[in-house]
Order: structure tokens, then sequence, then C-alpha cells
């Protein structure tokens, strides 16, 4: 069984998925997605604990070896962004319950707990596989998944807003397809391993170093198209704000995340960080729009009367901290990028569970609805303070420590621009939560005493999260130790 | 448990028993809070008494430290300038809350603000709000008197910051809203600069320790604020803003008019003076700050002798004394930053008692403007008594506080040659007398009759006034066993013959001045005279000031105001088009255009890579 764990934590929700598809009906398929996300969750974490003492796990599927068959590769990074999906899948799944209930009709919920375990099982696989081309597999199943997922919002708008997600998804899979098959083409093998073992020599012998430098652009592309770097981003907002209120939440803490891992793994690992970096300069394509990104997408989040769609920019903004981290190249910078996936993933997954709460009860999560929340759902409104003050970069919150080590990291380079970007994103951040805290607790509203707190199957959910940021920024020793030896890892500096 | 306890931690547990108890319990948790603290920092002092010599101005003590991010943090380091700051506040938040013990009892015997409506002048229904947060607040203060690295001071300046403003917002007026909201957006400035500043600082020298700056980053040469570098300059700005540098002084003046009457007399008491710590301990001798404290003691007593808002004209009189002290802590020998502190201490006093005498006035009357009052010593003869000890301990008159602690400063001015600044704080001594000495007492207590009939404000508040007034004068009598507690070693007595005399005749003129304004103001028509004596003292030396420098002032401030303002709103204006929720970056884009984006994106990376 334990030896079997890197597979079985994705075949089993993968084999859950039709189970909840054919049971049909909303209690018994949602205990099915509960059992799988808690299931990976437990393995995940068991998979980190030996990654953490035994080094990398490699598994190769069939017990064919690795540059025939399929290996599963789990590593410091694998086994973290594992953890942080697993985590947020089996918290979001407690949530999805009630919320689900709410505004999902009926006889669509199995459906949508199969779409929710198939996505789980994406993500997953994504993250642990060693094979390049599995990875555009697992892919395919995790974004469609999450098509059909956001067509489930009940506004008619969710629809458009999937279809177009799925055509920018589609042309970003093609992309990244794209450049698998040119890199197969130029040196015959898929596996990841293999492929860093022979770019540098087909790059070396100067035939077809074109065709590296194409598919390496394909990549590129089609990675931050995924991810929603600006400015690729724009199918993001839509697909944020019409998805229902459960699956935002759940998609905004890892989808984008897992593509983020991508993109180190491709350009770390496969490239290696001294073609990538030194040779094709990628530094120079990904700061400037990361920069970019920080500063246009906060400034339009403020300007956002929708909190759902102001947080969905605010999520453009923050993959561009992670991008930055990335982009400075250094072992701090991506420990840095690193640590705020997982911090991100907690405060953003809580501030949508926070909005899906206040969506069951008043039925919109517009600035203007929102009068008077502060008194009528006190502890949703301090969930959303809690998180908040993480956005921001508050001390003693996760916020705070990402934005230390991303300050650090640029300033170990003697960017001072960088940092004060960050800071200058730190107090945009500042103003859009303070505009939600600010109606929600300074103005009135009549009829606040018929307005309930939501129930406590939304909220313990969401204050699990919040917990949990103020927990690993008080106590960040494990999450940093654990980035930075995954940096160390991608960036093959050994500690 | 106790002696080694940090006293932030004591009092952030009573912020949460405050909370959660109600009547007489919590009345005993708030004073209990600051007299169980002054006994644990009396065991942490007792500690080094036992053997006297172990107080040094270089010897401290660590009591914590903690790791964060591979630094060592010191939550709780004590020595002697720390442990003055420390006896202040707890003796400053006891005194608070004797005199906001009566809150939530409902509104005051014989009080005549019965009209309060939305405006909740006396702040009665906030009660649970302002003791918890004057809790916090007093506990922020003194944790950030404590810290031992910039961390922490940063952690505690925000808390500061953050804490406070519930006081001002306790009014619950739009006004005080709007007031407390741009306080809160000045204060957290103020600690990110301070953040920005620390880092930098901790990555050009390694170290976070909270300490002497200016020395750190030039040697012990003393060559000014330029050779300090971009860090110390944060940092002295973030520290400023605190204080109430020239230019970034308003937060006080506004804020402080705008709290509730016993909010006030927390706020008077801490954010400024922590600020004046900080600046003792990492600015000390830097020249630079001579220069803005004299302009600090100097430029407010025109506007407190215009000011007809009396709290107000208590916020003006507060960035003139704090003048005193950075100017101090600018000169820098042991005798001016002795004095500094000193003053500091004695200003927390004898300040707080005026606010809280003003703030009793307000509670009993629903007023506060000069010519709205007039002639309450008939009903309120006590608390006049007890105003007018407050004014003479700002005044300097001889046997009261200020008199003691303000020589110094003037002193050491004389013997490190400073003659110019000692002539401008000569001339800010006389105004303090024309502002706070004789205009508080006067347009409150006596001048013309207003005609208002109340009462003595509630016992608590008379008990707090007291014992406030009993250490003015207490201080002032026996200076020297208040010396010993001061951080640095000196030999200064401020009872010779030559010192009094200068004092007494300055106060004599000074008063004198007064005298014949009023009566020669008076002259030309006795009836209206004694209705308008508010504005004819300062109608014949107002709009001399005003027509002249005010004038010339105002005139450049609005026009470089409205440029600003104009370059702002084409900014926004520009940022709204593109930003905005139809501007190009956030609207829904067609499947098409974002398709184009894709493609234009790869072209360009295609060219960049391969060309």
């Amino acid at each position: 069984m334990s030896q079997n764990l890197p597979a079985l934590l994705v075949v089993v929700p993968m084999l859950l998925a039709p189970i909840a598809a054919l049971l049909n009906r909303s209690g018994p398929a949602w205990v099915v997605a509960a059992g799988g996300s808690w299931f990976a969750f437990g393995a995940a974490v068991q998979l980190l604990r030996r990654v953490m003492t035994e080094g990398v796990i490699v598994y190769s599927l069939g017990g064919w070896a690795a540059p025939i068959g399929i290996e599963y590769r789990i590593d410091m990074v694998s086994a973290f962004v594992t953890v942080i999906v697993t985590s947020i899948a089996a918290v979001g799944v407690i949530y999805a319950r009630v919320s689900v209930a709410d505004e999902i009709s009926e006889d669509r919920h199995a459906l949508f707990y199969a779409a929710f375990l198939l996505n789980v099982c994406g993500l997953l696989g994504i993250a642990i596989t060693g094979d390049v081309f599995n990875v555009f597999v697992f892919l395919e199943i995790s974004s469609l998944s999450a098509y059909s997922m956001i067509a489930l919002g009940h506004d008619r708008r969710a629809l458009t807003a999937a279809f177009q997600y799925l055509i920018m998804g589609s042309v970003g899979a093609t992309f990244i397809v794209i450049g698998i098959g040119l890199l197969f083409v130029m040196t015959g093998t898929l596996g990841m391993m293999d492929l860093a073992q022979r770019i540098p020599e087909v790059w070396a012998s100067g035939e077809g170093d074109r065709t590296i430098a194409v598919a390496f652009t394909f990549l590129t592309v089609g990675v931050t198209l995924k991810l929603a770097l600006f400015p690729l981003h724009l199918w993001l907002p839509n697909a944020y704000t019409y998805a229902p209120s459960a699956v935002t939440g759940y998609m905004a803490a890892t989808s984008t995340k897992v593509m983020v891992y991508l993109l180190m793994r491709f350009f770390f690992t496969v490239f290696g960080e001294q073609f990538s970096f030194d040779r094709m300069q990628l530094d120079m394509v990904l700061m400037p729009l990361a920069l970019v990104a920080i500063l246009a997408m906060s400034l339009v989040a403020i300007y956002q009367t929708n909190v759902k769609r102001l947080l969905a920019f605010s999520s453009v903004a923050q993959i561009g901290y992670m991008v930055l981290g990335i982009s400075l190249g250094s072992v701090l910078g991506v420990a840095a990028g690193i640590i705020h996936l997982f911090n991100h993933a907690l405060m953003k997954g809580a501030l949508f569970m926070a909005m899906g709460c206040v969506m069951y009860r008043i039925g919109s999560v517009r600035i203007e609805d929102m009068k008077g929340l502060g008194k009528a759902m006190p502890w949703t409104m301090a969930a959303f303070v809690g998180a908040g003050l993480s956005m921001i970069g508050v001390p003693l919150t996760v916020g705070f420590i990402s934005k230390w080590y991303l300050v650090q990291a640029a300033l170990a380079q003697g960017s001072w621009f960088v940092a004060a970007i960050v800071m200058v994103g730190s107090l945009m951040a500042l103003i859009y939560i303070w505009k939600v805290i600010e109606v929600a607790y300074f103005e009135r509203r009549e009829d606040e005493d018929e307005i309930q707190e939501a129930p406590l199957s939304l909220l313990v959910p969401t204050w699990a999260l919040v917990a949990a940021s103020f927990w690993f920024g008080i106590d960040a020793g494990t999450t940093s130790q654990v980035a930075i030896s995954a940096a160390e890892t991608l960036l093959g500096v050994m500690p | 448990m106790l002696g080694s306890m940090p006293p932030f931690v004591l009092f952030f547990i009573g912020a949460i028993v405050v909370a959660v108890t109600k009547g007489t319990i919590r009345k005993g948790v708030v004073l209990a809070v600051p007299l169980i603290g002054l006994v644990n920092l009396f065991m942490t002092a007792g500690a080094e008494v036992g053997a006297p010599s172990a107080i040094g101005e270089s010897v401290e003590r660590v009591y914590l430290t903690l790791e964060l991010l591979g630094y060592t943090l010191q939550p709780y380091r004590v020595d002697k300038l720390s442990l003055l700051f420390g006896y202040l506040f707890h003796i400053a938040a006891f005194l608070g809350f004797i005199y906001a013990l009566h809150l939530g009892d409902g509104t005051p015997d014989g009080s005549v603000a019965s009209d309060v409506g939305e405006d909740d002048v006396i702040g009665d229904s906030t009660a649970t709000l302002q003791h918890v947060s004057a809790m916090l607040y007093a506990g922020s203060a003194l944790g950030a008197v404590f810290a031992g690295d910039f961390i922490t001071l940063f952690v505690f300046w925000e808390l500061l910051a953050i804490t406070s403003v519930f006081l001002i917002w306790a009014r619950s007026s739009d006004k005080a809203y709007a007031t407390g909201f741009r306080y809160l957006i000045i204060h957290v400035v103020s600690g990110v600069l301070l953040l920005s500043g620390a880092l930098m600082l901790a990555h050009q020298t390694g170290s976070i320790e909270f300490g002497h700056v200016a020395g750190e980053l030039h040697g012990d040469e003393g060559g000014g604020l330029a050779a300090a570098g971009l860090p110390a300059l944060l940092l002295l700005i973030a520290f400023g803003i605190k204080a109430g540098f020239p230019l970034a002084h308003n937060w006080i003046t506004e804020a402080y008019p705008e709290s509730t009457p016993t909010g006030t007399v927390f706020l008077s008491a801490f954010t400024t003076k922590v600020a004046v710590y900080a600046l003792a301990r990492s600015f000390g001798g830097l020249d630079e700050l001579i220069w803005i404290g004299t302009a600090m003691t100097f430029f407010p007593i025109f506007f407190a002798v215009l000011e007809n808002d009396l709290r107000r004209v208590l916020g003006y009189s507060m960035i003139n004394q704090i003048g005193f002290m950075v100017a101090g802590i600018g000169i820098g020998t042991a005798m001016a930053v002795n004095g500094a502190v000193a003053h500091a201490f004695a200003d927390v006093i004898f300040k707080g008692l005026l606010f809280m005498s003003m703030g009793a006035v307000l509670t009993m009357t629903g007023r506060s403007k000069g010519t709205d009052l007039g002639g309450l010593y008939k009903t309120m003869p006590l608390t006049a008594t007890l105003c007018i000890v407050g004014a003479g301990a700002i005044s300097a008159f001889p046997m009261f506080s200020a008199f003691v602690t303000k020589s110094m400063i003037m002193v050491a001015a004389i013997e490190e040659h400073h003659y110019i600044v000692w002539l401008f704080m000569l001339f800010a001594s006389a105004g303090v007398l024309e502002h706070a000495g004789i205009k508080i007492p006067f347009f409150a207590f006596f001048a013309h009759d207003s005609g208002i009939r109340t009462k003595e404000p509630p016992k608590n508040m008379l008990v707090a006034m007291t014992v406030g007034a009993v250490l003015c004068v207490l201080i002032g009598v026996f200076p020297g066993t208040f010396y010993t507690l001061l951080p640095f070693e000196m030999d200064y007595h401020p009872y010779d013959t030559r010192h009094v005399l200068t004092q007494l005749q300055l106060l004599c003129f000074g008063a004198l001045g007064f005298i014949m304004l009023i009566k020669t103001g008076v002259y030309p028509d006795e009836k209206r005279a004694v209705h308008i004596d508010a504005e004819v003292l300062y109608r014949k030396l107002g709009p001399w000031i005003v027509t002249t420098v005010g004038g010339t002032v105002g005139r450049i401030d609005a026009y470089v105001r409205s440029a600003v303002m104009e370059l702002v709103h084409s900014v926004l204006g520009a940022l709204d088009r593109l930003h905005g929720e139809v501007g190009p970056l956030a609207r829904s884009w067609p499947s098409g255009s974002m398709v184009l984006w894709v493609a234009l994106l790869l072209a360009s990376c295609l060219l960049f890579y391969l060309f």
C-alpha cells in the first residue's frame, strides 16, 4: 500500500469520480468526494514526510523504467504542491456540501462532485508525473473538469465565462502540446529527466537549436496563459466571478498554483536554470509582466464593485508576486515564489469562501449590498478581515512571510525598484480590502436583524483557512524550510 | 512570574478581561492592571537596585529573545531610559483609567449636554470599546518602549495606531470617523516608513537592534543626517510623523479635539512620547533635531493664541512642548537628553491634567470653545483650581514640574553655545504662558460669564486630576528624587538664584503683557468688551500675524495644493479610464481579442528568443 502510494494518490480520485457520477444522488456523491479528497490529503502529507526524510521518490508505472515507461517523480516541490492542492480540496469539499446545495440544482450535484474529483486527480497528476506528455494528459483532465464546474454557476454569464475559459485553456494546452511535440522531435524522449539530459546535447550540436527555442517559446506562452499571467489573464476574472462559490474558492487556491509549479518544472528541471535564464533570458520576459501584473491588476481590483471580481483581479496581481519570485532566478527568489504559492492558497481560499458565506445569506457579493454585514454576519466578516490582513501583509500573517522573503530576495540582488513595487502592491491591497471592510462595518442597513450568520458548515472550513493563515504566519519555520529546500532542488543547488 | 513579565502582556490580558466583565469588577480590573504592572516593573528594576551600579546608561538587560526569519527579536529589553518611560506610561494609564472610570454609568449628573444625539460627546455609549482599546493602546506603548529591536518596535508602532484610532471613533460622529481615518492613514504610513528604514538598515549593518542609528552608520563624529544615509532618514521621518514634526503635526491638532473627553487623555499621553523615546534612543545628538525642535517650540504658539477650541489649543501646546524635547535630544549632551526625557515625563502629567480639566468641562457642558465658555469657576471651583495647577506647571512656575525639567534643556543649550536656539526657546516659554498658562484657565473658568450653570464633574475625574496635580507639585518640589530616575549621570540643581529670578521675571512680564492687552483692548467699549474679550486680544495680535505671515503662506499653500491636486486628478482620471470598471484593463473581452493577445505575446517571445 505505502509503496504504491504515489499511484494511489492519483488513481483513487480518478476511480471515485465515475462512482460519484453513477450514484447520481447528492448525499452519497458528496461522501465519495469527501472520502477521496481526504484520502488524497492524507496520502500527500505522508508523501511529503517521506520526501523530507528519504529524498526523491521515483515510482515506475507498471514496473516499466523511465525512458520506456512512465514514471512518477516526487521531489520536494511536487510533494509540497500536492499538499497545497489536497489540503484545499479537503477543506473545500466540506465547504461545498452546503454551498453547492444552495447554488446548483439538485440533479447536477453528483456530476459536480465527479468533476471535482477529476479536477483533483488532474492537478495531482500534473504535480507528480515525471513525463511531459503525461503532464498534457492530466492538464486536459483538470481543465475539462474545471470548465464544467464553472459552467454550473447559477448566473447565466457563467456559461460564457466557461466557454471563454475553454477556448483560452485549449489554446494554452495546444501550445503546450506543440512545445512538447517539438521537444520530442528533437530529442526522441518524453521523460523529464531524460529531456534535461538531451536538450543541452542537442543544443550543443548546433542542429535544431532553433526548434528548441521555438519549443521553449510555445511552452512559455502556453503555461503563462494557463497560469493567467498578465496580459494573458483575461479569461480569469469572469471565470472566477461567475463560478459557484465553492468552485471559486477551491480553484483560486489550487489550479493557478499548479500551473506556476508547471512553469518552474519546465524551466528549472526540463530546460535547466542555466538554459532558461542565461541563454533565453526568461527573466527579461517574466519580470516586466509580473511587475505590471502587480501594479495594474491591483489598481483594477481597487475599482471593482463586485467583490468576487475584485478578488479575481487581486489573484492575477498575486500571481504576479509568484512569477516575480521565480523570475529573480535565485534560491531565495524561487523559495519566495513557492512560499507564496502556499500562503496565497490559504488567504485567497479563505477570502473567496467568506464571500461564499455572504452569497449564501444575501445572494449577492456586490460591495453596496454588503452594508452592515459586520454586525449581521460578524464571524463571516471577521474571517474576511483576518484573511484580508494576510493579503495586505500584516506581520504575524502568512502574507507578511511571503512579502518578507520576496523583498529579501529582491534586495539580495540589489533590485530596490522591485522591492518598492512589492511594497506599493501591499498598500494597494490595503485599499481594496479596506473598501469592503468600510462598507461592511461602517454603514448600516435596515434589515440587519433579519440576516443570519452563515451556517457552521461554511464557517468552519473558512475559519480553518484563516486560522492556518495566522498559524503559518507565526510559525513560518516549516513552510520556509520546505520552500527553500524545494527551491534548492529545482535550481540543482545541493544544501 | 512578576518581575520578568513583559509589561505589554499584562495589559493585553487586561484588555481581554475588561472586554468580558462589567460594572464594579471591570472598574477594579482597569485600576488593578496599571498598579500590578507598576509592581512588576519595580521588581524588574529591583533586581538592579540591589546592585547599585548595575543599571547604567549602557547596562541593559534582555529578558526575552525570539527567533524570527533569522533575526533575533528582543521583545523585552530594560535599561534606564526605557524604565523611565515604563514608569511614566504606567502612571499615565493609571490616571487615565481613574479619569475614565465613570464611563458606562450614564451621562453624569448635572451635565448640560442633554442634546447629545448622534454626536456622543461624552462617549458614554462606547464605554467598553474605549476601555478595551485604551488598555491595548497603553500596552502597545509599553511594548514599543521595551522593544529591543526594530521589528518588535514596528509591530507595536502599528498597534499603537490601530488601537488608538478607536478612541477617536468612540465619539461616533461622522467628523470623528473621518478624522480617525486620516489619523490611521498617517500613522500606518509612519509604520511603513519605519519598516522600510529598518529593513534597509538591517541590510546594511546586519543588525536590527533598536539602538543609536545615526552613530551606527557614520561613526560617532556626528556628521549629521546627510552622512547617515537613506535608512536613517526613513526612520527619522517615521519617528518624526509620530512626534509631530513641523508639516507632520496636523494629526495632533486634528485628532485630539475630536476624541472623547476621556480618550484624549490617553491619546495625549502615549503616541507622541513613544516617538520622543524613539528619537532619544536612535537620534541623540543629531544636529538637525535642534532646529526642528526649535521650530516646533516656536510656530504652534501663534496658532494656539488664535485658536478658539481650547482642546485644540492644548494640541498646539503639545507640539510646542515636544519641540523642547526634540531640541534637547538634538543637543545630545547628558544633561540635554536627561532634560528631554524628564520633560516628557512632566509633560505627560501636566498636559494630561490640562486635558483632563478641559475634558471635565466638555463632559459637563458639552462645549470646548473659548467663546462658548467662561465663568465656570462659580460652579466648578475644584476643576478650576486643578486646571490652574496644571497651567502653573506647564508655564514652569518655580515649585512646579516644568521648572525643574525644561530648564535642563535650556541650560544645556547655553552650555553648548546655541545662543539663538536659547533665545527662541525663551520666547517660546513666554508663549507657553500666554496660550496655555493663562488662556486655558482664563477663558474656560473666568472671562465673561457664559451663563452656564453646571456641577463639578464626577468624583473619579476629580480624583484623577488631583493625583495629577499632586505629582506636578511633587516633581517641582523634590527634583532630586526625580533626577535619580534619569538615564544619565549629571550634576544639576534647578533652584539657584539666577534661574528662579530669570523665570519669575519672564513669567511676570509675560503676565503683564497679557493684562496690558486685555486692559487696552477692553477700554473703548466697556459693555461689549466683557462679551468679546476673547476676540479683542486676538483681533489685535491675530490679524497682524494672519494677514502678514498666514496670508502669504496660505496663498503659496493654496497654489501648491491646487497644482498638486490638479496633477493628482489628471493621474487619477487616466488611471480610472484605464483601470476603471469599464476601462480596457478591467472589462470583459471577447474571446477573439484574448487570442489576439496570446498571438501577440507568442510573436514577441519568438522574436526575442530567435534574434
